[in-house]
């Protein structure tokens, strides 16, 4: 073939093209800056605070997985996790949501929910299957933040539940702890919050948040004691259980009440501090202003009687023992000395009449003058099984007299010993008795005594022979003889024996002639003169 | 004018592929099929221009923004970029898939990017130094534009592959969309671009 030639080429035809459509491709560029500009401005403006967390571990928290939750709905994610500048904590950063803006505020608490139990509740146990998240309780401040410190335990009372705090002050914690339950009349009504020792070491504070509306129930009259597990007291008045409920029983309770007779002013300022009484007993005993401190000294053992007995004058409670002690004094004598507060309050018709009883010298006097009436302390035993003692205040007119020396604080009450005691020392003096009594002596003599009885009861028995061989026969000759003279003597005494007859006819006699002698007695009552003159009756018939 | 088949009176059809006696000017038709006739592609360096920038635009939100999630749904999920996604591939010890991602995902598109902007500026330039290497580079970028659509596929088929509800899952990323943008724009711009406008250059150098 030959060659083709450029003039076998077809011509090329003009036409019309299509449109221009060359500058519409510059829509495409617009357009994806349109999109990138728009996806860039939404995710700044769905970018929502940064904050950072600072825990002590990252225990179940992953960066760019765990969630930050409020009211379980997700407000951010942690993005990461770094160690702290001094490598002692960890310091999540999270991204939040923009509507947890307002959440982020001066007192935000934060915390790392993890299955846990306390105060006798489960919390967090879907975190088992979904993972640990960090939840948040916002603050009522209005001043925003950015850098946080996590708490190790979710707060015990979320913000937003009503209620008040109040402050308690106790020796010891007691078994009490954080989320223990506050009760009133029984009812549960808010937990322990907080449970801390007192920088001085010198006891524990409690902080107890009573939720509304039963905070106002917390008056200043009020008292709070503690109500864990069971209280037994086992004291001179007898066996004592008291519990506040199952609950307190494990986890330990605090509750409060206004004592009866207690006047139970206002409601108490929130953070209104109260002291914590170990129980209910001792929360709810008066509190008396003027109180007498006595010092006793005893002669004999004290053990059995404990800080706290009562103290009683002829069984009326005055007092408690407060101290137990040893006491040496000058004359190298060792000895209990138990010390004693009395309340003059108590006894308060006395306490009230006398004008200027509130003085110490006045109170001093009078106890002399009672100490002189014969007024004694005395150690008594309130229980016999267990061995409990009291102290007891009495009367002894027979003790000898005592001055009591003023100058002493506090001043001295003498002591008598006690009833219980001298029944012991009687026994112990039985006992020595006994211990001094020649018991073998005696037995030896017992031993002659029965011999020699022996010898006796055998001669008695050889005497009671003869008697029944010789004297024996005698004696029934005796009798019959003397019943012979008892039958004769009978027949004399009989009924229609001559000897009676006769002797009843002359008593027969006798009072015919005392009838006439008493007739005549009678004629010269009324007629005396008769004597001289005769009888009228016969002057009249003449 | 240039040497070529332009200079020689004669312009060839791009569709049916006749050469036609033509003289220069605008709006001819082929004499044999009668599809539009053009020396060059038309608006070559403008389209290849607007379509690069607007990859360019695209690139940053493909990077940047998550491509798959992965994870627990209505859980914790775990968001990867296409870098992170390598990461994680690499220190999984699935390193082979890490390296083909890499290479396809984030060396290419990138390549492509620069080695089109290249061309086109140079082209504006009219630049006339190493055109061999130029002509082979844009061959080269043409060809394999394509492959970078390899992680959209792994992508895709991890979604649909590993679903286990509510335990675990796969989905895709807004950064999925943007990278499929991207490789898409580059292609069409290597389309758009007329390589012969490189050597247009060095033929008005010579004539």
């Amino acid at each position: 073939m030959a060659e083709p030639d450029a003039r076998d080429l077809p011509e090329a035809s003009p036409g019309a093209h299509r449109l221009r459509w060359g500058f519409l491709v510059w829509v495409v560029p617009i357009v994806a800056l349109a999109v990138g500009a728009w996806l860039a401005l939404e995710s700044l403006v769905n970018r929502g605070p940064t904050i950072s967390v600072t825990f002590k571990t990252a225990t179940g928290l992953e960066a760019g997985k765990t969630k930050v939750k409020y009211k379980d709905v997700d407000i951010g994610t942690v993005k990461s996790i770094v160690l702290s500048e001094d490598r002692r904590n960890v310091i999540a950063v999270a991204e939040l949501t923009p509507q947890a803006r307002g959440l982020i505020v001066e007192d935000t608490r934060f915390w790392v929910v993890r299955p846990r139990i306390t105060g006798g509740q489960a919390f967090g146990l879907g975190t088992i299957l979904s993972g640990a998240y960090i939840a948040l309780d916002p603050g009522k401040s209005k001043e925003s933040r950015r850098a946080f410190e996590g708490l190790e335990n979710p707060p015990v009372v979320l913000s937003d539940v009503p209620g008040r705090q109040f402050v308690l002050r106790a020796d010891d914690l007691g078994s009490i702890d954080i989320g223990s339950p506050v009760y009133y009349r029984h009812v549960r009504v808010g937990q322990v919050v907080s449970a801390e020792l007192n920088a001085d070491g010198k006891g524990v504070t409690f902080v107890v948040f009573v939720n509304a509306p039963y905070d106002r129930y917390v008056v200043r009259g009020a008292r709070f004691w503690n109500a864990s597990g069971i209280d037994v007291s086992l004291g001179a008045g007898g066996l004592r259980m008291e519990t506040e409920s199952l609950a307190s029983i494990v986890i330990g309770g605090v509750a409060f009440q206004v004592p009866p007779g207690v006047e139970p002013g206002p409601p108490a300022a929130t953070e209104a501090v109260f002291d914590l009484y170990k129980d209910r007993e001792t929360a709810f005993k008066q509190v008396y202003t003027v109180k007498d401190t006595y010092v006793l000294h005893f002669r004999q053992s004290v053990r059995g009687l404990n800080v706290g007995a009562a103290v009683d004058f002829r069984g009326v409670p005055v007092g408690e023992v407060t101290r137990i002690g040893l006491d040496f004094n000058g004359e190298h004598e060792l000895r209990p000395v138990v010390e004693i507060d009395v309340y003059p309050e108590r006894i308060a018709a006395q306490f009230r009449r006398r004008p200027g009883a509130e003085r110490p010298e006045v109170r001093a006097q009078t106890l002399q003058r009672f100490v002189d009436r014969g007024l004694r302390a005395q150690l008594k035993t309130g229980n016999l099984i267990t061995g409990q003692l009291y102290v007891t205040l009495d009367y002894f007119p027979n003790d000898p007299k005592v001055r009591i020396d003023l100058a002493k604080a506090p001043l001295e009450i003498p002591t008598a010993s006690g009833g219980f005691t001298e029944l012991q020392s009687s026994v112990e003096n039985i006992v020595h008795k006994i211990e001094k009594m020649p018991l073998d002596e005696i037995a030896v003599d017992l031993k002659n005594i029965v011999a020699t009885l022996d010898v006796t009861l055998r001669n008695v028995n050889a005497l009671v022979e003869r008697m029944d061989s010789e004297i024996a026969p005698e004696l029934r000759q005796t009798l019959e003889t003397a019943r012979g003279a008892l039958g004769q003597a009978q027949g004399a005494l009989s009924e229609d024996a001559p000897l009676q007859g006769d002797l009843r006819g002359t008593l027969r006699d006798v009072g015919r002639a005392a009838e006439a002698i008493r007739n005549l007695a009678d004629y010269l009552e009324r007629h005396p003169e008769s004597l001289i003159r005769g009888r009228r009756e016969e002057e009249g018939r003449r | 004018m240039s040497a070529g088949a332009a200079a020689m009176g004669l312009l060839r059809c791009a569709v049916c592929g006749i050469p036609n006696r033509a003289r220069a000017g605008a709006r001819l038709r082929c004499g044999r099929c009668g599809s539009p006739l053009a020396a060059r592609k038309p608006d070559s360096l403008a389209r290849a221009t607007a379509l690069l920038a607007a990859a360019y635009v695209l690139y940053l939100p493909a990077n940047l923004l998550p491509i798959l999630e992965t994870g627990e749904i209505g859980g914790a999920r775990s968001p990867d970029t296409i870098m992170s996604g390598v990461l994680k591939l690499w220190s999984g010890g699935w390193w082979p898939l890490a390296i083909v991602i890499l290479v396809a995902s984030i060396v290419i598109p990138f390549a492509k990017l620069a080695v089109l902007t290249w061309l086109v500026a140079s082209a504006r330039r009219g630049s006339t130094a190493r055109l061999r290497a130029r002509t082979r580079l844009y061959r080269l970028v043409d060809v394999i534009g394509k492959w970078s659509m390899v992680d959209i596929y792994v992508g895709a088929l991890l979604v649909g592959l590993v679903q286990f509800p509510p335990l675990a899952g796969v989905a895709p990323g807004p950064a999925a969309i943007a990278f499929g943008a991207v490789v898409v724009l580059t292609m069409l711009a290597s389309r758009a671009f007329d390589p012969r406008l490189l050597w247009d250059a060095a033929g008005a150098r010579r004539g």
